[in-house]
């Protein structure tokens, strides 16, 4: 018997200020799955992700997004957090005053209310912090900071994961979380990444370049093209894609016929 | 004309009655030509231009009942704990209903010559002393509930701390209002020196604790810091009274030469609260920031009124004021910045930043510069903005709530001014206070 999906996506379509920018999206995700999402600029790929966390700038139009079989499209942003889904944002706001620890504490503790656990005081989750720095190899300073102020780019994405460690989400989503890095930046990234992979959760990465995947190796590859996934292969498509670039695919997507 | 100062002069005959022979003494000449004064000017209207958006209608409409003597009351030590500030051991001057409790109060040893005391028992002592401390400093401008304050004058604090003394511990001065049966009507006076090359910190508070009633309290205090030269006061001021209450409340401090004054002002609670704040740079190199955070929820209004009077040169002034203000709650900011022709090289920055939470919440922002040096440096700036969407999904996407998303980044809004609080403990205090505030 097959075990369930943790992600189901049928048909999803979405518009952002009336604009259609999914136009039918389909993916499923199993437990311990790593699924990569490639295409050009403007593709859609970043909506996905924001459709997905329940940013509420994109209206979805059509098709459904199941969750461990239940609605994601009907929970709320925090309820679809608590639910185990976890955005890696490609670009991680800075919030000035909002203390780190105070922020991670929050919502590591809303999480577990939500599950029914009991809250974590202030030394359990200092615990859980730490054990969780040593693996991502984070100072401390980054506690007593506000979330993300003044941070580089490098930073803050190295911030984002460190949530997700200290969150354990089942879906992760990283949206192009190797842009703007340099490459040793983006070998810590890759590799904490790497250290959360596990047999029960799944992830999606967005991404622009191939060079994430020389770090991450994904299980299944997909080419995402005005709007629509039109190519999904192994690990070696995204080699194809480098080598070809992004025109092949264009001509791929005409002869599919799902050009502009 | 102005038949709603009627109750006030009739409560100084009960007032001056109750005084036992104090009434011959040259301060209680002064008390009456406040009376008189406060007479002659009257409850002001928002016709007059300092009080434009601020109408006190429902304060100058209400009777309230003096308190003269100090009246039994069953406020316990863990009720003073659990209502005010209680982080640090040191000085605690409580005062319940406008007189000072001792039994409530931790009066320690300051030593070495200071005084620390409540303003009654330093009436009692040397009341000409007290009389000639507070004609020493120069008058606030004219001004209906000072010269109330004045013409009731008996309790509050005496503060005098001699050249080149450093106070380690803050004092921490605790008013608490209790509600009674009848409206009632506290006018505190506290007079704090600080001499050459001395240090102090001052914690004022103001509490309600509830007594069974639910009538109104209004709270009419008046604090005047004298800085000698080279001396450093840090005034802290944390209003959070019930939400009947109306508080009006002066703060008015002189620096001489090199002196510093920072003075920050917390706002939380009443119906109707004004801050009168207002600072004199009198001596050259003196340098005083005025700081400030205010929450106005539901129908509440706070006023702040702030001077900066730079009359000095090579004087510094920091100002920086953020609101929050929420459901019909309004704000009023009113910063005037007055460059006298003799101080030059002034540098003064005012800031005031507001939230505003609801379509029907309102905030009225008004800079006001006169300057009339030529070789000065003064900024000034306001703004009005809203929780950002973008900051809220993301603390959403972490599984925050949509309450608690928008509490955090309220509090974070007014954190830059809490990080200005130099002790600790009372940083904590305050996270606690605004935090539980904003949750609610």
């Amino acid at each position: 018997m097959s075990q369930q999906p943790i992600l189901e996506i049928r048909d999803l379509r979405a518009s952002v200020e009336g604009k259609e920018i999914l136009k039918g999206i389909n993916l499923t995700v199993n437990p311990g799955e790593v699924h990569a999402i490639m295409g050009p600029n403007g593709s859609g790929k970043s909506t996905l992700a924001q459709v997905l966390a329940g940013h509420k700038a994109y209206e979805v139009t059509g098709g459904e997004a199941l969750l461990h079989g239940n609605d994601l499209l009907e929970m709320d942003p925090e309820e679809r957090a608590r639910e185990g889904v976890f955005l890696a944002f490609q670009y991680p706001v800075e919030l000035p005053g909002v203390n780190s620890t105070y922020f991670l504490k929050a919502a590591v503790n809303a999480v577990r209310k939500h599950r029914g656990e009991e809250e974590l005081d202030a030394a359990d989750f200092l615990a859980l912090v730490r054990q969780k720095m040593k693996v991502l190899d984070v100072g401390e300073a980054l506690l007593k900071r506000s979330v993300n102020e003044g941070f580089s780019g490098g930073e803050k994405k190295r911030n984002e994961i460190f949530q997700m460690a200290v969150l354990e989400p089942t879906l992760a989503i990283l949206d192009e979380t190797d842009s703007g890095l340099d490459i040793d930046a983006l070998r810590v990234v890759a590799d904490g990444v790497n250290k959360l992979r596990g047999s029960e959760n799944g992830m999606v990465l967005v991404t622009h370049y191939q060079r994430l995947l020389e770090y991450i190796v994904p299980d299944v590859v997909h080419v995402l093209y005005n709007g629509r996934i039109i190519k999904s292969g192994g690990k070696e498509l995204a080699l194809e894609l480098e080598e070809h670039g992004y025109d092949w695919v264009k001509e791929h997507a005409e002869e599919v016929g799902v050009g502009q | 004309m102005h038949s709603t100062t009627e109750s006030f002069q009739k409560n100084f005959a009960l007032f001056e009655h109750s005084l036992n022979g104090e009434s011959e003494l040259p301060l209680h000449q002064l008390r009456r030509r406040s009376l008189e004064r406060f007479s002659t000017l009257g409850f002001p209207t928002t016709r007059d231009e300092d009080w434009r958006f601020t109408n006190i209608a429902p304060l100058a409409a209400t009777q309230f009942r003096p308190i003269l003597v100090s009246e039994p009351h069953s406020i316990t030590p863990a009720q003073v704990a659990a209502a005010g500030y209680a982080g640090q051991s040191g000085q605690r001057l409580v005062f319940v209903n406008g007189h000072f409790a001792p039994g409530l109060s931790q009066l320690g040893e300051v030593g070495n010559g200071a005084t620390v005391s409540n303003l009654a028992a330093a009436i009692k002592a040397d009341a000409a002393a007290v009389e000639q401390f507070i004609e020493s400093l120069p008058a606030t401008k004219p001004d209906t509930f000072a010269a109330l304050n004045t013409a009731f004058i008996r309790d509050g604090v005496f503060i005098s701390v001699p050249s080149g003394i450093i106070i380690e511990q803050p004092i921490h001065l605790l008013f608490i209002g209790v509600a009674t049966s009848e409206a009632t009507v506290a006018h505190l006076r506290n007079l704090i020196s600080v001499g050459e090359n001395a240090q102090a910190t001052i914690i004022e508070e103001y509490v309600s604790i509830g007594g069974g009633g639910n009538h109104a309290t209004f709270t009419n205090p008046v604090t005047q810091i004298a800085a000698a030269p080279n001396a450093t006061v840090n005034h802290y001021r944390i209003q959070h009274e019930q939400e009947l209450g109306f508080h009006i409340g002066t703060f008015h401090a002189t620096l001489d030469r090199a002196s510093t004054v920072n003075s920050i002002t917390f706002t939380l609670g009443s119906a109707i609260v004004r801050n009168n704040t207002s600072a004199v740079l009198a001596g050259p190199g003196a340098h005083c920031t005025m700081d400030g955070v205010y929450l106005a929820n539901e129908t509440q209004l706070v006023d702040n009124h702030t001077t900066l009077d730079h009359a000095a040169p090579n004087c510094t002034s920091h100002e920086l004021y953020k609101g929050v203000l929420n459901d019909r709650g309004r704000g009023v900011f009113s910063g005037r910045i007055i460059v006298r022709q003799d101080a030059q090289k002034t540098d003064s920055k005012q800031s005031n930043r507001n939230l505003l939470l609801s379509d029907t919440a309102i905030i009225d922002s008004k800079p006001q510069l006169e300057i009339f040096a030529d070789d000065v440096k003064c900024t000034h700036g306001a703004t009005i903005g809203q929780l950002s969407d973008e900051s809220l999904f993301y603390l959403r996407a972490r599984g925050i709530g949509l309450a608690e998303a928008r509490a955090i980044l309220t509090y974070a809004f007014a954190e830059e001014v809490v990080e200005h609080i130099a002790i600790p403990e009372l940083r904590d205090y305050l996270e606690t206070l605004l935090n539980t505030r904003l949750e609610h």
